[in-house]
């Protein structure tokens, strides 16, 4: 039976031909949305029992601009990324790259009380921030820092968020990782998982009414798309006709959970003809395989009010967080394989090696330079203090309460009292 | 013991029963009499409407004045399950009142997302009893969203308006009053009227405050609150609770459907045992307004607490507790609270487990005794 349902959803697809952005010259095509079955009256019968039907579906393929060596394999998808672009692009990745280093040793050295690498990720973040216009709104999950870096976040803005020292713009109240800015239009990240997604909906909605002409993105993993809010979001963009952009980072762990116990379908992009999404599923190492994905994502759901789901592959070649040794669940070979065979700093370098706009002297040069500002800057930060302790009392609400107030006045007594129990020479 | 020492008690509600014929057949109906507000919260003309009417209209000006404003949640479109949304649809458009697919987190999350985008978004949840899919969004997101950006990103401009508490019949999913489980929320706002002319100006306040409102709508009243209600719009203050009956005995704390019980009771003390009572209605469980409890408490001595949520970390603890802290050499007789029981909320039994004016009268006595 199902087969028949899926024959006949495929010769319905081949009547409505497949969507073609027009910025891309040829194979980069978002998978069909299923044609919706809203009733009785539109469902096709069938006379002969079968379940299956879903397991006879394809994987939908990835996409891929260039190989491992960074030649592109057909050149009509080579985005025309102007050259300064493509440099800013690839020196965030090695910013990013050179910055996790640091601050994850710091860490070790208890200097921070923790931290998240993007190893191995960085395609992912540059290729798309690089895609989008900086006035689309990013909801993000908390491995995309590299989306930061591209919008001009600033390394000292990154350090003192880590240090929540009293530049942080978000005062010291949340854990390293947690970024946020209102200037960059990058809304700050909570630790709850797919917390965002149904938000980024929400958001969505509100331009679209607005007539922004502005699209949201909304990160997350492929671990994050399990939770009941991913459910949610997508049905909501789906039915509420939201510009959004659905991008997961499909680096195969959750924490330890390899993907193999996550799900069982075709990764996340299998689940958006579910919903009526069209999906794109890209090699997340290709960063302009990510670039290309994206640019066309934000046309569409700008041009039709709809939303996308991009499914990035990846790996997360760093352990999951300081508070993880990922040797524990996964084998140091298959990690290496990656870091080393499959990087996507190492494929984007070749790739600019190849157009002769960048070499290995620029890179040694580079890598020095940056690696002196991540230090001063991160030396900066260290020696910032902490924000007044009564902070800890402001922006519960738009106006501190009487009873707020008054808790704040106790502990004001309190410390009068007993300020010798207190780390106060930290804090302003 | 037990028996013999309640049936004199049964003897004289009996009695009570027999000689109010006319009350206990209302009694058996709903479990209160509605006490009608006099206040005037303007000089404007006003009008007889019942509380989704005066709901309605609060949603209607705001749709009306503000542009970014949007109404949504499950059936809101063709005029909501308790008529609250009544002929917006038609008014403003689909694209401002809509339908959302039947998911209390989405509804929830797409609400902070639109007001984090500079939208009025005003969520409706079905009954209070399935907002729990959503506790998640309301207690992690959008309690917390100004404090964790530093104040760079937020949701004020939420209100989530959700029918609760008892009903005569709607025993474990369509009974609920959850107010104690978001009052222990920093950076949420919780709200209930007790009728009409109350519920249109404190939600016209909770969706022009500026931090996100969880409206709780006690469903019973929708209809049975009839009242004067201006028909301009009109605000009343959050956070600031109202001396009902005055008196100068026993204070009477309750909220929503409640505070009619209590007037009750405050008639009834009066009558059958010339006990005078004051009653307050708190309007706003977060954050509270401990100045008028105070206040009160201080003068008469005796408090009782009532409402229909169970006893076991009720709102009533956080009353008591700080009524002793603050008041401890003002009162008479330890704080009481007479409210639901500890167990889930009953279909058949739903007379016995409701804080009836017969077990706050009880309570009054008792205390008043002590």
């Amino acid at each position: 039976m199902f087969s028949r349902i899926t024959s006949s959803l495929a010769l319905a697809a081949k009547k409505s031909p497949k969507l073609k952005i027009s910025s891309i010259q040829q194979t980069l095509y978002f998978s069909s949305e299923s044609p919706a079955i809203v009733s009785r009256a539109q469902q096709e019968w069938v006379y002969r029992m079968d379940v299956n039907g879903q397991e006879s579906t394809t994987p939908i393929p990835a996409y891929r601009v260039m190989d491992e060596q960074g030649c592109v394999i057909d050149p009509s998808q080579e985005p025309k990324i102007e050259v300064e672009k493509l440099l800013k692009m690839y020196k965030s990745m090695v910013l990013l790259n050179t910055m996790d280093k640091i601050l994850y040793e710091s860490q070790r050295q208890g200097r921070i009380s923790f931290y998240m690498t993007s190893f191995g990720e960085e395609a992912t973040h540059l290729g798309s921030a690089a895609a989008l216009n900086n006035d689309d709104l990013v909801y993000a999950q908390y491995r995309e820092c590299g989306v930061l870096v591209w919008r001009g976040f600033g390394l000292d803005n990154l350090m003192n968020q880590c240090y929540g020292n009293k530049l942080d713009l978000g005062k010291g109240k949340q854990m390293p990782c947690h970024f946020g800015s209102k200037d960059i239009n990058f809304v700050t990240i909570s630790s709850p998982l797919t917390t965002q997604l149904p938000q980024a909906v929400g958001s969505a909605y509100a331009y679209k009414r607005a007539k922004s002409n502005k699209c949201v993105i909304c990160y997350f993993g492929d671990g994050a798309a399990s939770e009941g809010d991913a459910h949610a979001a997508f049905n909501f963009s789906a039915t509420l006709e939201c510009p959004i952009i659905f991008f997961c980072r499909n680096n195969g762990y959750a924490i330890s959970t390899p993907t193999k116990e996550q799900y069982r379908g075709d990764g996340i992009a299998g689940r958006g003809a579910a919903y009526g999404i069209k999906a794109v599923r890209v090699d997340g190492n290709d960063i302009l395989a990510v670039y290309n994905a994206t640019a066309a994502a934000r046309e569409y759901c700008l041009g039709q009010n709809k939303p996308v789901i991009i499914e990035a592959m990846t790996y997360r070649a760093g352990h999951h967080s300081t508070s993880d040794d990922s040797t524990a669940y996964r084998n140091i070979e298959e990690v290496k394989l990656w870091q080393q065979e499959d990087n996507p700093i190492t494929r984007t370098f070749k790739y600019l090696a190849n157009k002769k706009i960048w070499d290995e002297s620029a890179q040694v040069d580079f890598e020095k330079e940056v690696k002196s500002q991540v230090l001063e800057s991160f030396a900066r930060a260290e020696k910032v203090k902490k924000p007044v302790w009564s902070e800890m009392f402001t922006e519960v609400y738009h106006d501190m309460p009487k009873h707020l107030r008054n808790q704040m006045k106790s502990l004001r007594g309190h410390l009068d009292r007993n300020p010798q129990q207190y780390p106060l020479e930290n804090f302003t | 013991m037990l028996c013999t020492r309640s049936v004199p008690r049964f003897l004289g509600q009996l009695r009570y029963l027999l000689k109010n014929s006319a009350r206990a057949e209302v009694r058996y109906a709903s479990h209160y009499k509605y006490y009608e507000d006099k206040s005037k919260p303007s000089n404007g003309e006003t009008a007889r409407i019942n509380m989704y009417n005066a709901i309605t209209e609060a949603m209607d000006y705001t749709l009306q004045k503000d542009p970014s404003a949007i109404l949504f949640g499950e059936d809101v479109a063709f005029g909501g399950v308790f008529r609250c949304s009544v002929g917006l649809q038609k008014k403003y458009g689909p694209d401002r009142v809509f339908n959302t697919p039947l998911c209390e987190q989405g509804i929830a999350g797409f609400a902070i997302g639109a007001a984090v985008a500079g939208a009025t978004a005003i969520a409706e949840i079905q009954f209070a009893d399935y907002i729990f899919p959503a506790f998640d969004q309301i207690v992690n997101e959008a309690a917390k969203y100004r404090y964790r950006s530093g104040g760079q990103f937020d949701c004020g401009k939420l209100t989530i308006r959700t029918p609760c508490s008892a009903v005569g019949h709607g025993a474990l999913y369509h009974s609920q009053s959850p107010e104690a489980y978001f009052a222990h929320t920093p950076g949420l706002k919780v709200v209930i009227p007790r009728g009409a002319l109350k519920a249109k100006g404190l939600l016209l306040s909770c969706i022009n405050d500026k931090d996100p409102c969880i409206f709780l709508e006690p469903k019973i009243l929708y209809r049975g609150a009839v009242e004067e209600v201006p028909i301009e719009p009109y605000e009343i203050p959050l956070g600031q609770a109202e001396v009902v009956i005055p008196g100068n005995q026993v204070t009477l704390i309750g909220w929503g459907t409640q505070v009619h019980v209590l007037c009750e009771v405050a008639e009834m003390a009066q009558e059958k045992h010339n006990i005078s009572c004051e009653v307050i209605d708190l309007c706003t469980i977060l954050p509270w307004d401990e100045d008028t409890v105070y206040k009160s408490a201080s003068k008469t001595g005796r408090v009782i607490v009532a409402h229909e949520a169970p006893l076991t970390g009720g709102f009533g603890a956080e009353i008591a507790a700080s009524i002793q802290e603050n008041c401890f050499l003002s009162l008479e007789a330890p704080v009481r609270r007479v409210t639901g029981f500890d167990t889930p909320f009953p279909h058949i039994f739903e007379p016995f487990y409701i804080p009836d004016k017969w077990r706050c009268l009880d309570a009054v006595v008792d205390i008043v005794r002590y």
